[in-house]
């Protein structure tokens, strides 16, 4: 960014009311620095530049958004845009309806820059599932931006746009935003409508904003958090103003560690990030508690038989009949059978199976219902160490980015997560933050978890820290 | 031989849009015409719960005596179909919204309870139109008109032991079903769709294999199917042929069934539960309010007519096959009291208009006020029988008073004994030889004068004064 230009949407939205810059202006620069620095990130897979411009010459100063530039995951829908989650199986697939949530970020003043890339169906934490290209980390093109958001946390952290939306289902907003030293949250599951966002695991997949700052985030929540009639498990609550309940310190809070997750693996970088956070949290006015989870390790494999089980289903839809890729066969079974062989990645595949295998007759009780269990104690627990800590402070992931086709073994790949997916089994909210760099300069991310419905408070907490530890207010 | 049969009906839900959407559920319209991104299963789109579907549902359930379930659950079953566009049905299988109920039937083995398993609640999937139905060689055409429609699955015991029971079972079905408007209960719109199980063993005490029978279109197919199949496992059963546990297509011309195909040993739906919707669950306030406002049950006025008001079973019967026909009686009988005299009335010159001109009682003008008018003047003799079968078809057609009615059809009945006094004077005149016979003594010979006299009134004159008059003139 050239000095002067706004880095964060709250800057941006005071230069736009001063007068000082106008949308066109800011989306220009925006433009310059996407057609330099894209063909080398490649956070995008479709931009819609120009119809953005028209936007952004039509776009309302006074709107919570303003005209500012944001990213959408491309597997939520926008009308007239094409929605391929990065499959082939939807490569030409051309949105008919837009996503209740775009519908909300259009109608507060977002002006809509292009669909980033993704894991094919959000399955996957490093973006190179992708059927068509892998996306490039910003703070270094070698190493990968985390997944399965990996598209829309890199256009963040590249200066693409002010703001995106991912979807989350174990991670996926918040491990990349990590891995790419930028803000991801995920709301409480039914705070913001999932409708228009294609399912992956229903019951667990949540739309998140990814941003430069916290505050950011709440200005983005403000505008995608509300009720939707057509999604059955949005929940209706009081208004809440996400900005407004920003608070300067953590007087009063009581920060959780998480006796169980202390011994795991972390890279020392990422231990040194905690430690500081704690002593931030502490000079904030924070206590410091620990409680005790005793399922928590078992999050990982509940969820990789739950996820994969709804998936089984969410893409049983994929069938070469009324859209996408049609392969032909000799009979019904075969056409089926040829489409999803073509259309799906490797990744995809191995999940479906997973799915269909857990759910059978013979398996069901031993695999999903054991699962759904298992995710019912995990809820359980965490509700219980919210009754003695108002948020649980842990890494967002164990490691920092790593290189491009560096994690090959699917195991390996699938415990980049193991820090997130506790919040999409309870459907709590939690947020992750950058807390400062590696020494090969790689950003850290840190994550805090809170209550069911802390949302704001949640942000609140994350934002003195993020503050804290050198990020903008 | 003992037969078992079970039924497994889906009776589609009477409400304005689907299941999950807000889209048409109107019937007969140009294909793909009532879709939407979510009856479509388009990526992306969730189900949002039709409150008026679990409304008749649970209606209809309460009314079959079922346990209705204040908290339920959906589930998804998982195929693979072109008419499946999600490549699963939203259904309801662990936790379905009722269990349990009855459905009382009366054949000439006597009055039995047929119990019900279970009810619940699910979408229709759309409708594959193969070559042999269309014209467009060789292809498959799918319409997703259909596809989302609101439909309660019943399932019943392995209660019953004839087609004829069975015929029963779904007469008395439907019956309910329009009697409360939650379903047309149409078979042949797919309103209320029907599958058959049935197994036949030499042994009492044992069951035999179960076979499934599709393609039932209509309750007479339903019987059919029944008893031609009771004969083939019968026959297997005596040459020793094994009978195989699959599913049976009915040839509705040839009135056989066939094999369709083997039942896979594990049709696996991998049912679990829907992610996209949260547990149904059901006020109790709410479900107290229906049983509250739950009308008289058609068998329950049936059985009724005929122990308080001495009808027929085959009247009282006739009277409650329609909700707005036995309403008809009621109020009618509150004015009329004479409920064996209207039932027939209603039976016979009635249901012959209606049948006439092709319509139900409710869609004409009739009032219950002017058929108990009409035959409290055939009481009164105020006009004749015969007379009143000219004036219905007006109060039909026009909902005219009776007493308009007749006076402008000029068929009032003369009881005004100057009147037919000149008219016996003439007859007398007349019929000098017949006179001289009745003063011989040939009583008969009155019938023939008093039929000249009613000649003379173009049918008019009350009968009985005519006759009274005539023989105290030749005394």
């Amino acid at each position: 960014m050239p000095n002067g230009l706004p880095r964060t949407l709250d800057q941006y939205r005071l230069a736009i009311r001063a007068h000082e810059l106008s949308a066109e202006e800011y989306l220009d620069e925006t433009r310059r620095l996407i057609e330099r620095d894209d063909p080398q990130v490649r956070a995008f897979l479709h931009l819609r530049l120009d119809a953005a411009q028209s936007d952004a010459q039509a776009a309302d100063p006074t709107s919570p958004l303003a005209g500012a530039p944001i990213a959408i995951k491309d597997n939520i829908m926008m009308a007239g845009e094409r929605c391929t989650c990065g499959s082939r199986i939807l490569e030409h697939y051309v949105a008919p309806y837009s996503a209740t949530v775009v519908h909300s970020l259009v109608a507060g003043g977002a002006v809509v820059v292009g669909k980033t890339n993704l894991d094919e169906f959000a399955m996957g934490s490093s973006t190179e599932n992708s059927a068509f290209f892998p996306t490039h980390n910003p703070a270094d093109l070698t190493r990968v931006p985390g997944g399965s958001s990996g598209g829309s946390n890199a256009a963040v952290a590249a200066g693409f746009a002010l703001g995106a939306i991912g979807s989350d289902t174990g991670g996926s907003v918040r491990q990349p935003a990590a891995f790419c030293g930028v803000v991801g949250f995920k709301p409480t599951y039914g705070l913001v409508s999932r409708y228009g966002l294609v399912a992956f695991g229903s019951s667990l997949d949540c739309i998140g904003p990814i941003t430069r700052s916290v505050r950011d985030a709440a200005i983005m929540m403000n505008v995608m958090a509300a009720h939707d009639p057509k999604d059955a498990t949005s929940v209706k609550r009081p208004h809440v103003d996400f900005e407004a309940a920003l608070q300067p310190s953590l007087a009063g809070k009581r920060v959780g560690i998480i006796r169980e997750l202390q011994e795991l693996d972390v890279q020392p970088e990422i231990a040194a990030a905690i430690e500081m956070a704690r002593e931030a949290a502490v000079k904030s006015g924070a206590s410091i508690v620990e409680v005790s989870l005793p399922h928590i390790l078992s999050a990982l494999p509940a969820y990789y038989i739950i996820a994969p089980a709804e998936c089984s289903a969410n893409l049983g839809r994929f069938d070469g009949v009324r859209y996408g890729l049609h392969v032909d066969g000799r009979d019904m079974t075969e056409t089926y059978s040829r489409t999803r062989n073509a259309g799906f990645g490797t990744e995809v595949k191995r999940r479906i199976l997973i799915g269909t295998f857990v759910l059978s007759a013979g398996y069901y009780d031993a695999y999903y219902k054991k699962a759904t269990d298992v995710r019912q104690l995990i809820t359980d627990e965490l509700d219980a160490a919210m009754q003695s800590a108002d948020v649980l402070l842990t890494p967002t992931t164990p490691t920092t980015a790593f290189r491009i086709g560096a994690v090959t073994d699917p195991l390996e790949m699938y415990k980049a997560d193991v820090f997130t997916i506790p919040a999409n089994l309870a459907g709590v909210p939690a947020v992750s933050f950058p807390a400062g760099k590696d020494t090969a300069g790689l950003p850290i991310g840190l994550q805090l978890t809170g209550p069911r419905w802390s949302d704001a408070e949640l942000l609140s907490s994350a934002n003195v820290l993020f503050t804290a530890l050198g990020g903008e207010s | 031989m003992t037969t078992t049969i079970g039924l497994e009906i889906h009776v589609q839900l009477a409400t304005q849009t689907k299941m999950f959407c807000g889209c048409s559920t109107a019937f007969g319209d140009e294909p793909n015409t009532h879709v939407c991104p979510v009856c479509l299963g388009l990526p992306g789109a969730l189900p949002t719960l039709n409150a008026e579907a679990v409304h008749l549902a649970t209606r209809l359930a309460m009314a079959l005596g079922c346990k209705v379930h204040e908290v339920s659950e959906f589930s998804r079953k998982n195929y693979f179909y072109p008419d499946l566009p999600k490549s699963y049905q939203v259904t309801q299988f662990d936790r379905p919204i009722a269990t349990g109920g009855t459905v009382p039937i009366v054949t000439e083995r006597g009055s039995r309870s047929v119990r019900l398993t279970r009810a619940h609640i699910e979408e229709d999937a759309g409708k594959s139109m193969h070559a042999a139905d269309i014209t467009l060689g060789g292809e498959t055409l799918v319409d997703f008109n259909r596809c989302g429609m609101p439909l309660i699955e019943i399932v019943t015991e392995p209660d019953m032991q004839s087609g004829d029971e069975a015929y029963e079972f779904l007469r008395n079905l439907r019956r309910l079903v329009r009697w409360l408007g939650v379903s047309s209960g149409d078979m042949e719109k797919g309103a209320m769709r029907c599958d058959v199980n049935v197994s036949v063993s030499p042994d009492p005490a044992k069951r035999g294999t179960k076979v499934e029978i599709k393609n039932l279109n209509s309750f007479r197919s339903v019987k059919r199917a029944i008893d031609y199949e009771e004969q083939r496992q019968a026959q297997c059963l005596a040459d020793g042929t094994p009978i195989m546990t699959e599913t049976r297509h009915f040839d509705e011309v040839q009135g056989t069934t066939s094999a369709m195909r083997s039942k896979e040993a594990s049709n696996d739906y991998r049912y679990f539960p829907e992610p996209d919707l949260p547990l149904l669950q059901l006020d109790p306030a709410e479900l107290a309010s229906v049983q509250a406002h739950m009308p008289e049950l058609p068998w329950e006025m049936q059985s009724r007519f005929e122990r308080d008001l001495g009808l027929s079973p085959y009247d009282a019967a006739l009277l409650t096959e329609e909700r707005s026909t036995a309403e008809f009686f009621q109020q009618t009988i509150a004015l009329y009291d004479n409920p064996k005299k209207l039932a027939s009335y209603m039976g016979t010159e009635v249901a012959r208009l209606l049948n006439e001109r092709g319509t139900t009682l409710a869609e004409t003008r009739l009032t219950p006020e002017a058929l108990a008018g009409l035959l409290t003047m055939v009481e009164n003799d105020a006009i004749s029988n015969t007379a009143s079968k000219d004036v219905l078809p007006l109060l039909v057609d026009t909902g005219t008073t009776p007493m308009e009615a007749v006076r402008g059809l000029g068929l009032e009945q003369v009881s005004d004994t100057s009147t037919i006094e000149g008219f016996a004077r003439e007859v007398i005149l007349e019929n000098g030889a017949q006179v001289e016979q009745f003063r011989s003594g040939k009583e008969a010979v009155l019938g023939f004068l008093v039929g000249q006299l009613m000649k003379k009134s173009k049918g008019k004159a009350n009968p009985k004064l005519a006759g009274d008059t005539l023989r105290r003139l030749l005394k």
